[in-house]
This record gives structure tokens, C-alpha cells and sequence, in this order.
């Protein structure tokens, strides 16, 4: 009786689709923007999406919703160059800005219109928001903060993997008898694709047949965040991070040090978070950022699942751990089996001579 | 006003090992908790019922070992609680759970008109945030999720006013009652249990809903076999061909141990070079 897959995997599955869901065809990418921005999640999405519709040879569509205007045509635009064959604009003065009883309203109208077998979603406050709402207003399956998206080859299903609770373990969810299935993906899971400006595509309109009067929730206002502390932290190309090894608050210093010299971002486990060393917003892993750096530093840090999903991408993890059977050594790529509190003073120092940089006394 | 606040029990991740061979979870001896996000959700519950007066009634879909859970809430400050408990409902995943939800509050609000549902804005355990959605569309409520703060409850005029995280910002959402309201951690500072309201919750009968009391309608949408997914294949992390390059560490000479390891990245990885490269103080 939980949400929580059980800890056995299941029998092969039998797909058995209902005679009107034959019918959806084609991979989906709802491209989030307010005030003019997109969120990038969504093109990484697109990077995705282009893979899994190439395997299961079919379009892929990306969903632009919003006012009416230039900046709504741009938007499409900018799909077809990362990616889209097919652009479904869906254009309303309600869809302005998001709220989700419209949102929600339009993107279900255009799936039953439209009819796609996958529907990606970035999982950010808008999209898990927009995502829950979809999935329960069509019955369908919804598979959030996935890791890895791919395609079974023999029934076409869409393989939507995550980290399982507390255990180092991923487990597949597959949605069965229900179409479209839904993904959410955190931002800077999937690599970013490269633009490519001579791509054209084909724009559909689709009118969501929405009315302003209709609408309950009104938007008052919109208070910007004065100062996000970490916006730099999932584009980093150098992160430090500590976990409870480092074995009290006093001993950040020692990362915080390092990442100076490095001119790198800090990162932290929900661990060392929890025990109030360092801000909530520097947590890297599932429940935190997501990192691409060229160079990852991990400092007692045990390698849990949840974490190593949110950085195991980096191009060169060094891991620092005083336990020689640490998880984190199964994927880092160099390892130093010792206690990071003698270690990080002497990579600072080390580096900072390197890079020609004044070595401050540190420990 | 009467406000539902749904709860989940989760086991304290804080407690949880892994078996360092089958990779699994070791559930013996783990304590079970409150879903630490609920907490704020009954927080905001309470808070609203010191301001306006009013009735709030905890819920929870789960086995009848959940039921601590309901009475810890009781102790905080909740009238009444609900355990809505079924072996139909076992192995449901997020829609077959909102459906359970969402007809057990209606039923509810049969004796008792429904204006306020919350919910913490994710479980620790599932962590999907989708319950809470769910629950929304199906009862037809406004949903806002993410709140950080309730900013005006006015049960004349049938409206809430809230601030919700967004991308970027804050959003200032003005909407109707009845609504469901999905709570932001840190958005409040969760009280501690009062002694009478203590001994109260050690009295206090615990309803026990099965799905005819929870007025389930179509026992084809609950448990395993209303669940759209399903987990076909669980499994550890690949390993990495090798393991990490060991750079051995001598205690009383770590220098060396860093020098060694930059010489290889120096050597070995031209990207890590490339970015210590550009970070060179011109000298
Ligand atoms: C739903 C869910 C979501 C989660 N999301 C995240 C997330 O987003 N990010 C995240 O990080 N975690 C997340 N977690 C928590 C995660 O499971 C781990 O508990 C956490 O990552 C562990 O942090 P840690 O490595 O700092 O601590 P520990 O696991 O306690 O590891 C500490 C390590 O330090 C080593 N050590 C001890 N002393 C020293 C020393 N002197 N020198 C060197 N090494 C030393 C130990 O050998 C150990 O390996 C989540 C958990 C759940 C259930």
C-alpha cells in the first residue's frame, strides 16, 4: 500500500492496448516558458525526445503554449531547431502566464486531439505541477524525476528509470494499458543538444477554446527572486562537494577553500545539508541540482544513489573517502582513500601553486 | 471551514541502511514518521483553525500499522482522523492513490462540507509530488502547489489567497474555495503536541475507512489493479568498467598524495587540464 515499487522486479509484462489507443503515435515535449524564457529543461528534453522518436520512427513534437505574439512564433522557431518536426501551437491571452486549470484544460485538449504515445515534461514546479494534473485528468501513467528514458524495442513501451527510496537501487516503471506515458526529467539530466538554426518544421494551431471569465485562480503578482545563491552550480565546469564525512559545520571551510582556488562552485550532500553545514539551495542529487561539471570533487561523500544520480555525469569525479569500500568509489575515477580533512588542504594547496594562485594558510 | 489534511506514513530515511551485498533496503527496526512535508501541511491546517475556527480531520490511505501516524497528528491539534485502509488498495501507485483519496474526502464531506484539502508538497519515499494533483482534478478543486505561504483565507467570500514557488519567483494566486493546497517545506514552524491534546490522542478513536466506507465506487481504479505503472525491473547502478584509480595517501604526507593526483589529471584528462588551463593567474 505505498507508492514505493515493490523490491522484486515484476513478471514480463503483456501489453494490451484498447483499440482508441492504437492510435497514439509520436513523441511529445512540452516546452516550458514564462516571461519569455525557456526553461532549458525542456530543450534537453528535445535532445531526448529526437532519440526515442528515431527509434520508434515517428515525429517528434514539441507543445508551445502562451499568449498570442512574435515572441509565441519565436518560440516555435527555436523547437524546430532543437529538434521538432512538428510544433503544436497552442495560442490564448488565458495562457499568458501559468496557472494550471487552463495549462492543464489545453494540454489535455490537445492530447485528445492529437493523440502522442509519449509526453515529456520538465520536472520543475510548473511541469510537476501541469504533469499530475494531465496524467490524472487522462488516467494515464506518470513517471516522475526520471534518470534514463528509453524504448523497448519488441512492444514500443517507453522505459522511464529512477532512483528506488532509500536503497541504491533504480527500478523501470512502465505505464501499460495507457497512452500517452508521461515522463517527468530533471533539469540537466539530459545533455543539452547543439541548435541546428537550418531546421524548419511544421507549425499546427490548435485552439484550446479557453475563456479568461472562466478561469477561477487569478495571478496577482509576481515577486522575482531578488538573488537565486546558486544559479551557476548545474553549469559549473569545476564543483566541490562535501558530505557528512567532513564531520562537523567548522570543516566546509575546507571545501569552500578549495573550491576558491578552483574557482568552483560548492556542492553538498542532503546529509551534511541536513545537519545545517550549508544552504539548502547547494544540495546536488535527486532532490537537489543536477551537475555537468568537467570536474566533480567529492568529499565524504558515501555515494548514494540519490546523489550519484545528480552528478554522475561529470566528466571526472575524484572522491575522497576514509572508507576504502565506499559506493562512491565504484564510479569515481580517481580515488583517495583517506580523511578529507588532511586531503582538501593539500589538493588547495597543490592546485593553488599550479595555477599560480597565493596559498592562504588553511588547517 | 473544514479543512482534510492527507498524511502519509514513510519509514525515517534518516535510519535507513542499505545491505552492502543485496543492495537493498533494511527495513527491520526503522522507524516509521510523518511524511516530514505533511507535517507543515498540518501546520497550515492549524493555523488556519486558531484563526478562523473550524473543524480539521487527518487522512491517510495505508495499513492499519499507519495508524500512529494519524493519532501523532490528533496530538498536534487535529479533530479527527481517518485511516482509509483496504487490502484492495495495496501496490497502488500515484493515480490509483488519488482516486482512493479523492473518494474518501468526498464521502467525507458528505457529513461535513470539504473547503480545505492540504497536503505536504511531496512524500520522502515516492517523492513524486503527483498525489496532490491527483487528489485536485478528481474532486474538481482549485490546486496550488508549492505554497509557501497562505496570505488570507476568507470563508465569507469563499476565496484564498497564496503564495506558491515558482521558476524563478514567487506567485501571488488569488483563487476559489473549495481548494487543495500542497505545502512548501520550511513554510512554517510546526508546533509541538500540547499535553492535553496528548491525552486526547491516546483516546481518541481512529476511523478505519475500507473501500465501501471510503465510497469506492470502481474497485477497478484502486490498488495494483488500478495503477497505470508498473515496476518491471528494479536493479543496482552499473558499475564503471574499473573502479576509480587508487592515488595511494600516506598520513603524514598528503602533499605528495595531491601532487600525484594533479600530475595525473595533468596527464590524463584534457578536459580538467583545459579548465585549469583558463583559471592560470597570468604571471
Ligand atoms: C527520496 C530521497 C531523496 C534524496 N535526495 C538526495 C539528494 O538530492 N542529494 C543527496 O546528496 N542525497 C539525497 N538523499 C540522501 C541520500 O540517500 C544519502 O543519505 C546522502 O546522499 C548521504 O550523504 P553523505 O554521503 O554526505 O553521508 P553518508 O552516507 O553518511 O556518508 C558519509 C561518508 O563519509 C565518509 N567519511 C567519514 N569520515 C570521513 C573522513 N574523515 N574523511 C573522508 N571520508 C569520511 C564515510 O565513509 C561515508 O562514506 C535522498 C534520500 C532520499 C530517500
Amino acid at each position: 500500500m505505498t507508492a514505493t515499487p515493490p523490491a522484486k522486479p515484476i513478471k514480463k509484462r503483456k501489453i494490451k492496448l484498447d483499440e482508441h489507443l492504437l492510435a497514439y503515435r509520436g513523441v511529445w515535449v512540452f516546452i516550458e516558458n514564462e516571461r519569455g524564457h525557456v526553461h532549458p529543461v525542456s530543450w534537453e528534453l528535445m535532445g531526448q525526445g529526437r532519440q526515442l522518436a528515431e527509434q520508434l520512427q515517428v515525429e517528434l513534437c514539441a507543445v508551445v503554449m502562451g499568449a498570442p505574439g512574435a515572441e509565441l512564433d519565436a518560440l516555435c522557431e527555436s523547437a524546430f531547431h532543437y529538434g521538432a518536426d512538428r510544433c503544436y501551437r497552442v495560442a490564448s491571452p488565458v495562457l499568458r502566464l501559468y496557472r494550471n486549470e487552463p495549462f492543464t484544460q489545453a494540454l489535455t485538449g490537445l492530447v485528445n486531439a492529437h493523440k502522442p504515445e509519449i509526453l515529456l515534461l520538465g520536472a520543475t514546479a510548473l511541469g510537476r505541477d501541469l504533469a499530475g494534473s494531465v496524467a490524472t485528468t487522462l488516467k494515464t501513467g506518470l513517471t516522475a524525476d526520471c534518470t534514463e528514458l528509453a524504448i523497448d524495442p519488441e512492444d514500443r513501451c517507453l522505459l522511464s528509470t529512477r532512483p528506488t527510496f532509500g536503497g541504491s537501487l533504480l527500478c523501470t516503471i512502465v505505464t501499460l494499458n495507457y497512452r500517452p506515458q508521461m515522463a517527468t526529467v530533471r533539469h540537466r539530466v539530459m545533455p543539452m543538444p547543439e541548435p541546428q538554426p537550418e531546421r524548419r518544421g511544421l507549425i499546427v494551431d490548435f485552439d484550446p477554446g479557453l475563456v479568461e471569465d472562466n478561469v477561477v485562480t487569478r495571478l496577482l503578482e509576481f515577486l522575482p527572486d531578488s538573488q537565486d545563491n546558486t544559479p551557476h552550480l548545474p553549469y559549473a565546469e569545476i564543483v566541490v562537494s562535501g558530505g557528512k564525512g567532513l564531520g562537523k559545520a567548522e570543516n566546509f571551510r575546507l571545501v569552500w577553500a578549495l573550491a576558491d582556488v578552483l574557482g568552483a562552485e560548492v556542492g553538498a550532500t542532503r546529509a551534511a545539508i541536513h545537519a545545517g553545514w550549508i544552504s539548502a539551495d547547494r544540495q546536488v542529487g535527486q532532490t537537489g541540482k543536477t551537475v555537468r561539471p568537467a570536474l566533480y570533487i567529492a568529499a565524504g561523500i558515501s555515494g548514494a544513489i540519490q546523489h550519484r544520480v545528480g552528478m554522475e555525469a561529470s566528466d571526472c569525479i575524484i572522491a575522497i573517502n576514509s572508507d576504502p569500500n565506499a559506493p562512491i568509489f565504484d564510479f569515481a575515477h580517481y580515488g583517495i582513500v583517506g580523511d578529507c580533512v588532511q586531503v582538501l588542504p593539500a589538493l588547495t594547496r597543490a592546485f593553488a601553486r599550479h595555477l599560480g594562485k597565493p596559498v592562504k594558510e588553511i588547517a | 471551514m473544514h479543512i482534510v489534511v492527507c498524511i502519509k506514513q514513510v519509514p525515517d530515511s534518516a535510519h535507513i541502511r542499505v545491505h552492502p551485498v543485496t543492495n537493498t533496503i533494511m527495513r527491520q527496526g526503522v522507524p516509521a514518521i510523518i511524511n516530514p512535508y505533511d507535517l507543515f501541511a498540518i501546520e497550515a491546517a492549524l493555523r488556519l483553525k486558531d484563526r478562523l475556527g473550524g473543524h480539521v480531520t487527518v487522512m491517510s490511505m495505508g495499513p492499519t500499522q499507519a495508524e500512529p501516524a494519524l493519532r501523532k497528528a490528533i496530538s498536534l491539534g487535529c479533530d479527527d482522523a481517518i485511516l482509509v485502509t483496504d487490502r484492495v488498495f495495496a501496490g497502488a501507485d500515484t493515480l490509483a492513490t488519488s482516486y482512493v483519496l479523492a473518494s474518501a474526502i468526498r464521502t467525507l464531506g458528505q457529513e461535513r462540507p470539504v473547503d480545505l484539502v492540504f497536503t505536504g508538497k511531496q512524500t520522502i519515499d515516492g517523492d513524486t509530488a503527483q498525489v496532490g494533483p491527483g487528489i485536485a482534478r478528481r474532486l474538481d478543486m482549485q490546486l496550488l502547489t508549492y505554497v509557501s505561504r497562505i496570505v488570507e483565507v476568507d470563508p465569507a467570500k469563499r476565496s484564498i489567497v497564496v503564495e506558491r514557488r515558482a521558476e524563478g519567483g514567487v506567485q501571488v494566486l488569488q483563487t476559489a474555495l473549495p481548494a487543495l493546497v500542497t505545502m512548501l517545506e520550511g513554510s512554517n514552524e510546526v508546533r509541538f503536541a500540547s499535553t492535553p491534546d496528548m491525552f486526547r490522542a491516546v483516546r481518541a478513536t481512529v476511523r478505519h475507512w475500507d473501500r465501501n466506507d471510503a465510497g469506492i465506487e470502481d474497485i477497478k481504479q484502486v490498488g495494483l489493479k488500478g495503477s497505470p505503472t508498473i515496476v518491471s525491473r528494479v536493479f543496482g547502478p552499473t558499475p564503471r568498467a574499473e573502479k576509480a584509480r587508487q592515488v595511494p595517501f600516506d598520513p603524514a604526507d598528503p602533499d605528495s598524495t595531491a601532487a600525484s593526483l594533479l600530475e595525473q589529471l595533468l596527464a590524463d584528462v584534457p578536459k580538467v587540464r583545459k579548465e585549469l588551463e583558463q583559471r592560470r593567474s597570468p604571471s
